[in-house]
């Protein structure tokens, strides 16, 4: 225990005059949570959608009002020639254009139907399909008030009524704030403990301590203890902060979640380990933490990208990435209230012993 | 096979082979306890990779050491306690204090905090850093961080100390200082085990081993050496020796 908190103070020390490491511990969650919180909650906000109006009618001004009115879209100003749409586009002044034609009005008036043009800038597909389902569903809404205009108080025939549950505002930081823990806690266990054990592989002093009748297994704890303190810091600083200054939601226990969390911080632990096991130097510890665990976390794990929409090799890797389980337990808890994932739970318990287990071994044998 | 029980360092046929290249071959010493024992070489003999197996850190191919009376082999973990080592990188943290790297081993030693305390002033004050137990361990000259290392492999008071090229790239008087510590550790009782190619150092050492290739060519006290190959120096017994 003694050997173990000896080796634990020494690590603060360096984490404490190592400037690199004080950033990744500290201004890296901090700025992410900036960074996604903030960019991704005002993408799908106030997107500009042009209006050609060549009609200047009633029912022309009626569609731009509702189109505008939820505040998704905003009125980028009227267009007054194909020219000027092309513009447009490619100066990224709108996203979409409506084009009303000419007589729209009245074609209406005779029991004609009038086309309107929507055209939309493809670029950005998600977006784009945002924007799409947007319009078309103002649209419609428009086409049953005519109708009822015309032909009294008639109902459509079936009628969707869509309510997005659990997160009922579709607002992004309930989704990407939970999300953020995970790549964090990756973050600093993966790639901190694998530089830091490669480091005293580089110097030598991993050899000089594997002379005292210290334990490898303790030389790793020891080792990895501060570390773990400061993902668990991070973590509650990411939660906090998404709580408070962008009103994340807790449906659940703050508890369980802390369960759930610290089953995964072992894991990423141990791929941090499993890392400085392979990698002999900082420089190949720092790139196959980041190539390995890192970016699959960020990309893979349903993070930003949800998981049905990949291709199917990638789904494939996407479960066998540590974070998809982990994401789907902390979501499920923020958003839903639901405690009890037997699935995911027992996955994860598999993931974390093999990975120690693993880990541990390797270490002991690469010393010889 | 008791034979081992009383030297310091006891090897029979002790062999490390890495592929099919034999680093060390079949070498048998015998260091007495309080002995400064020269282990000498030219670059890639193979004394590091001696060294390293008998602290433990690898394991023999054939063959079986004992230190302290105890076999490698089976006993590598309590053999740790018997024995202080200094490997040819010394391995100091350049971002700690001096004091703090002395307060580091001895917490890895599982000394306790008193003992830890006495022994760091004592040691700093030894090798002659008893005001810069505050200096980052960075800022000292080589010289220096060569005394620190010595420092942190005996703050537990090993039987045993070894010693990997510990004078390497420094100049002769931070040398002769280096020796002088070494002296004084064997006045005390401990053993040395130590590996260089300065040959003017071979002179101060109780008995020599001379490596080549993986083989031990000579053992002995250096005058006996230098009578028995008819040289005047240990320069031109090693230089006699390599070239055979
Ligand atoms: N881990 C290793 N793998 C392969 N070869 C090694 C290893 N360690 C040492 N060697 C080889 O063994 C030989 C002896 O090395 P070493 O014991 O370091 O020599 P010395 O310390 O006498 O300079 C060298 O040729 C070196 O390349
Ligand atoms: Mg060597």
């Amino acid at each position: 225990m003694k050997r173990i908190l000896a080796l634990a103070r020494k690590e603060v020390l360096h984490i404490l005059r190592d400037p690199r490491s004080l950033a990744v511990a500290i201004a890296m969650p901090l700025g992410m949570l900036l960074l996604f919180g903030y960019a991704i909650d005002m993408e799908l906000r106030s997107l500009p959608v042009g209006v050609m109006d060549l009609d200047h009618s009633q029912t022309s001004r009626a569609i731009v009002r509702d189109m505008t009115a939820g505040g998704f879209i905003v009125d980028a100003g009227r267009i007054h020639s194909r020219d000027e749409v092309e513009r447009g586009f490619r100066r990224k002044k709108f996203l979409a254009v409506l084009v009303f034609p000419e007589g729209m009005d009245r074609d209406l008036a005779n029991g004609n139907s009038p086309t309107i043009q929507l055209m939309i800038d493809g670029s950005d597909a998600a977006t784009a399909q945002t924007v799409e389902n947007y319009l078309s569903a103002v649209i419609a809404r428009k086409n049953i008030e005519i109708l009822r205009e015309d032909l009294g108080d008639i109902k459509p025939p079936l009628e969707a009524r869509v309510r997005f549950l659990f997160n009922p505002e579709l607002r992004s930081p309930d989704f990407v704030v939970p999300g953020l823990t995970a790549v964090i806690m990756i973050m600093i266990c993966a790639l901190l403990t694998s530089v830091a054990v490669a480091r005293e592989k580089e110097t030598g002093t991993m050899e000089q301590i594997m002379t005292t009748p210290i334990k490898p297994s303790h030389v790793l704890i020891g080792k990895v203890i501060p570390y773990m303190v400061i993902a668990v810091l991070d973590a509650t600083l990411v939660l906090l902060i998404g709580r408070v200054v962008f009103h994340v939601q807790m449906a659940g226990s703050w508890w369980i979640l802390a369960a759930y969390s610290l089953l995964y911080l072992f894991i990423s632990l141990a791929l941090g380990l499993l890392v400085s096991t392979l990698a002999k130097t900082q420089q190949v510890a720092m790139t196959v933490a980041l190539v390995a665990t890192m970016l699959p976390t960020l990309l893979l794990s349903g993070f930003l990208f949800p998981i049905s929409g990949m291709p199917l090799v990638l789904q494939w890797f996407a479960h066998i990435i540590p974070a998809t389980y982990y994401l789907e337990v902390i979501r499920g808890i923020m958003l839903t209230g639901r405690h009890w994932y037997p699935f995911e739970l027992g996955i994860m318990i598999v993931m974390a012993l093999f990975l120690m287990s693993v880990s541990m071994r390797k270490f002991r044998s690469r010393l010889d | 096979m008791n034979d081992n029980n009383g030297y310091a360092v006891r090897t029979d046929k002790l062999t490390r082979r890495f592929g099919s290249f034999t680093a060390v071959d079949a070498i048998d010493l015998a260091v007495k306890p309080g002995e400064i024992f020269g282990f000498l070489g030219a670059n890639g003999a193979g004394k590091t990779t001696a060294i390293r197996m008998l602290c433990g850190l690898l394991a023999p191919t054939e063959g079986e050491a004992w230190v302290d009376g105890l076999p490698i082999s089976s006993k590598a973990e309590e053999v740790k306690r018997h024995i202080g080592y200094m490997s040819q990188k010394f391995s100091l943290y350049n971002d700690l204090h001096v004091i703090e790297n002395l307060e580091f081993y001895g917490g890895v030693y599982g000394l306790d905090k008193a003992e830890i305390r006495s022994r760091s002033t004592e040691l700093l004050a030894r090798v002659g850093l008893e005001d810069k137990g505050r200096t980052m361990t960075v800022d000292l000259s080589l010289g220096y961080k060569q005394r620190l290392a010595l420092g942190c492999s005996v703050i537990h008071r090993p039987n045993i100390l070894f010693l990997d090229e510990p004078t390497s790239g420094v100049d002769p008087i931070a040398r002769r200082q280096f020796w002088d510590l070494i002296y004084e550790l064997a006045d005390q009782g401990t053993t040395v085990f130590v590996t260089t190619h300065y040959m003017d150092e071979a002179e101060y050492c109780s008995r020599v081993s001379i490596m080549v290739a993986g083989h031990i060519e000579a053992m002995g006290a250096p005058e006996e050496l230098k009578t028995k190959h008819d040289v005047p120096d240990m320069q031109q017994l090693f230089i006699t020796l390599v070239n055979r």
